[in-house]
């Protein structure tokens, strides 16, 4: 049996987690459940940590650019906040209900982290829970700081495997006064990747370069942020040097949202910008329909694969896709599949560095009761 | 009591790696050795029992392998221009040197990467890649010197990370060889993202306690379109500080934003002559870089806003020249107090910015106290203060007074919720100071990662960390995890 728990400060949540160690009961943490598919099927589960609670903007600092957020909050709550002052979190996720803890362990970034990198970049502080209770800290409240190690960044996309973010500090950037989008067509994989190419050697300085493809054709859209006479200038440059089929105008309606719906089979890809085109290779492998939409100017997209298809068909699919990606340089990953096939996928593919991830998770979690399974390796 | 039975060891060691990386990697000569004794922070000695110079991954790993099979302890150093002690070496420990690694492997600039070895020099990755209009941002002031592999070690900043970021933020693959031996390729490399930990970002800025980089994956970003850099003269800190929230609260993002009050413009007068406005008790120095027309209305709101806080005189660089004029001030600063004190202490420590001008406030009445001069160069784009707090050696108690000051202003950078480091390191200079910020549990979790990397503490012991941690494993022949093998020689404090 299942049993939810939602603790409301870090010393209730390591309360729940001493409490489960004593028991020998395992603990999976959750925020809202946005994500919940993602990842592998834990192994078991005796308790379900629930974040919520742990909620609200518990310092804004703007003048500093510096705010700290339970864990449990909203993101978009975390931004309605922050726009009252003329600021955001650079952070998006595709859930209109995912929390800053969900959206930190899961690694979900958007649009933006061309410009502002993702969750591990703006995270200058976090507070934790590890597996045995224990509440950790590293970073602070300032920006600028390079005392002790950052743990920070070893949880985030960690699908909680190695502790339970309770709060997190980030670095916060102003508002732009204005936003304008920057469309041209797209026609095949290799289009893709000069015209990438152009726009990043380009000095419009875009705050993002993202994709919407059907297979290999559709729209590359870049964003450009600024003050308004300045995003007009540097709009028509980039249109300029877009050529003629380019068009300003507002935000594409696919915009951060990812491909794929809940009964897909969710694909992340890495690779490098400058060989785009090998993402040719996914209408080969998946067929000329396959959704693609991500940030073409970082190399990080995401597909969406029919969830018809069956665990054999899928595996040789991603095989021919990471041979390809391996080879460019990049990487393949699973994120959510549907339950009748989860558990015959390999979801990560090859992983760099797993024996010292392995290693990581024996100390933080010798006995295996965080979301066990639910990460590389079967970490 | 550690066995002074070391020498036997290290004769031992010294002719396998002779054998494995030939005469001239390994050094044994105590005058040579000697030449290794301290980093940038002179007043940490320690003369290391052996040195090698590897010159590729698989010699450092033919290295770090026979260090582990005899027990040896070792410490990895670049150029050794850190500032808090990170590359101090053992006295009964290998140093291992990564100057002969300097090979750039390779340039991609359609991915905006750069392949690089750890000797390789910082700005020597910005000059390969300039003329094709592309560069490389962190940039410490010991740039023309220093070594992205110490850079990687110590996550260095400088004084565009205001805007850019640190090291942590432009690396996205390493090679590391652990302290096993293995070498092991982390993170996205040339890609963004990879599936696992982010073993990069828990490495960088690891002080060379996880292991060695032997090769760094760096970001490339192309140059901006227009640099724009002003020189705004002020009264005082509080107006200079005063400016830089007003330009920070008007939304802009400076590539970089330097204070420096009048001691330190003083000693920089004198150092290289830059010529300051006259009667300056502190100048603001602002860059703004970008696309064109966005760098032109923010310079003018820089300028406005600068004028309303009480700047009485405003330059603006026209050219590159104008603007290595303006920037040589800033960048002489901590050298050129030499002029002014036979023997300082550089600070580094990280405060709101909010509260720039109320810390600097503290300080002087600190410096005052005590009776001794404090030159303050600040980051003031990001909280980051270096006061250099100047004492004569000669002159008794006066070192000891220092030391007080130094220690006061980062309990006031604690106090306000700040860092007692933001680009220096904790190394050895800072380990007793980290319980500042950090509680015993903190300290702990942090060496869990610790243990995953080096079971035996074998890489770089004593740093960062004031009290070890055991970790769960069966100890090696000689367990030299402990501080007791840290064994420094205190050779008193030189100038520098």
């Amino acid at each position: 049996m299942v049993t939810a728990v939602a603790p409301t400060s870090a010393a209730e949540a390591a309360e729940v987690l001493r409490t489960a160690g004593a028991d020998g009961l395992t603990v999976l943490p959750r925020g809202a459940s946005t994500k919940a598919h993602w990842g592998g099927t834990p192994s078991n589960v005796d308790i379900l940590l629930d974040t919520r609670r742990l909620h609200g903007v518990t310092a804004h600092e703007p003048g500093d650019l510096v705010a700290t957020v339970r864990a449990g909050t909203p993101l978009r709550d975390v931004q309605a906040v922050l726009g009252l002052a003329g600021q955001r979190l650079s952070l998006e996720t595709g859930f209109a209900e995912a929390t800053v803890g969900g959206v930190l362990a899961t690694g979900e970034a958007g649009p933006l982290r061309l410009r502002h990198g993702s969750g591990r970049d703006l995270l200058i502080g976090v507070e934790f829970v590890r597996a045995d209770g224990i509440v950790a800290h590293s970073g602070g409240r300032v920006v600028k700081n390079v005392a002790g190690y950052d743990m920070g960044r070893l949880l985030c996309g960690s699908y909680g495997t190695l502790g339970v973010i309770t709060s997190a500090t980030f670095r916060l950037h102003p508002l732009p006064p204005a936003r304008t989008w920057v469309s041209c067509p797209v026609e095949s994989a290799a289009e893709l990747a000069d015209i990438a190419a152009e726009v990043m050697s380009a000095q419009v300085s875009p705050s993002s370069v993202e994709v919407d493809l059907r297979g290999t054709s559709g729209t590359l859209a870049a964003l450009i942020e600024g003050s308004r006479a300045g995003v007009d200038a540097r709009a028509e440059t980039a249109a300029r040097q877009l050529g003629g089929a380019a068009v300003i105008g507002d935000q594409p309606a696919w915009w951060g949202s990812y491909p794929f719906a809940p009964d897909d089979v969710a694909v992340k890809l890495a690779a490098p910008v400058g060989r785009l085109s090998v993402l040719g290779e996914l209408s080969d492998a998946a067929g000329p329909d396959v959704a693609v939409r991500g940030s073409a100017g970082t190399g990080v997209v995401y597909a969406a694969l029919p969830g018809s298809t069956s665990a054999e068909h899928l595996n040789s699919t991603l095989s021919a896709l990471r041979a390809a990606l391996t080879e460019a340089g990049g990487s393949c990953v699973v994120l959510a599949a549907p339950p009748r096939i989860r558990d015959e996928i390999d979801l990560w593919g090859p992983v760099p560095g797993l024996a010292l991830m392995r290693r990581i998770k024996d100390q933080f979690d010798p006995a295996r009761r965080l979301a066990s399974g639910r990460f590389v390796g079967g970490i | 009591m550690r066995a002074a039975s070391a020498p036997a060891a290290v004769d031992l060691l010294a002719a396998r790696l002779r054998a494995e990386l030939g005469d001239a990697a390994v050094v044994t000569e105590e005058a040579a050795r000697r030449t290794y004794e301290c980093d940038g922070l002179a007043h940490f000695r320690a003369v290391p029992a052996l040195v090698v110079l590897p010159e590729s991954a698989e010699q450092v790993q033919a290295v770090v392998r026979a260090c582990r099979d005899e027990g040896i302890a070792w410490v990895a150093r670049g150029a050794g221009t850190g500032l808090s002690g990170g590359a101090l070496p053992l006295v009964d420990g290998v140093l291992i040197v990564t100057s002969r690694m300097r090979r750039i492997v390779q340039i991609d600039l359609s991915s905006g990467r750069a392949v690089l070895e750890p000797g390789v020099v910082n700005l020597a990755v910005s000059r390969a890649v300039s003329d094709d209009g592309w560069f490389y941002a962190p940039d410490p002031s010991s740039q023309l010197v220093c070594s992205i592999g110490g850079n990687v070690a110590e996550n260095s900043g400088g004084a565009h990370c205001v805007k850019y970021g640190f090291t942590v933020h432009h690396v996205t693959g390493l090679e590391i060889c652990t302290p096993d031996g293995e070498l092991v390729w982390l993170g996205a490399g040339h890609a963004a993202d990879a599936p696992g930990y982010d073993l990069v970002g828990v490495f960088v800025g690891s002080e060379g306690t996880l292991g060695i980089a032997t090769k760094v994956v760096v970001r490339l970003l192309r140059q901006p379109e227009a640099v724009t850099t002003l020189l705004a003269a002020f009264r005082t800190v509080a107006d200079a500080g005063a400016a830089t929230s007003a330009i920070i609260a008007a939304g802009l993002t400076p590539a970089a934003a330097e204070i420096m009050d009048a001691l330190a413009i003083e000693a920089a007068e004198q150092a290289v002559a830059c010529s300051y406005p006259a009667g300056a008790g502190a100048v603001l120095i602002v860059e703004l870089d970008g696309p064109a027309v966005e760098v032109a209305a923010e310079e003018a709101t820089v300028r406005g806003l600068c004028d309303d806080a009480g700047a009485f005189e405003i330059r603006v660089a026209a050219d590159a020249a104008e603007r290595a004029e303006i920037w040589k001030g800033r960048k002489s600063a901590f050298a050129a107090v030499g002029r002014i004190s036979p023997n300082y202490i550089v600070q580094d420590g990280v405060i709101p910015r909010t509260a720039l001008a109320e810390v600097r406030a503290e300080i002087d009445a600190l410096a005052v106290s005590a009776g001794i001069r404090v030159a303050n160069v600040f980051h003031a784009g990001d909280g980051n203060l270096h006061p250099l707090v100047l004492y004569d050696e000669t002159v008794p108690g006066e070192y000891e007074s220092a030391q007080r000051v130094s220690g006061a202003i980062l309990d006031l950078c604690v106090a306000r919720g700040g860092s007692i480091t933001g680009e220096h390191g904790v190394g050895v200079d800072k380990a007793d100071k980290l319980p500042r910020m950090f509680t015993g549990d903190d300290l702990e979790t942090m060496q869990l990662v610790r243990c995953a990397f080096d079971p035996t503490g074998l890489a770089n012991p004593g740093k960062v960390f004031p009290t070890p941690r055991l970790c769960g494993e069966p100890p090696r022949p000689r367990a030299a995890g402990d501080l007791a093998s840290q064994s420094h020689e205190q050779a008193g404090v030189l100038a520098w």
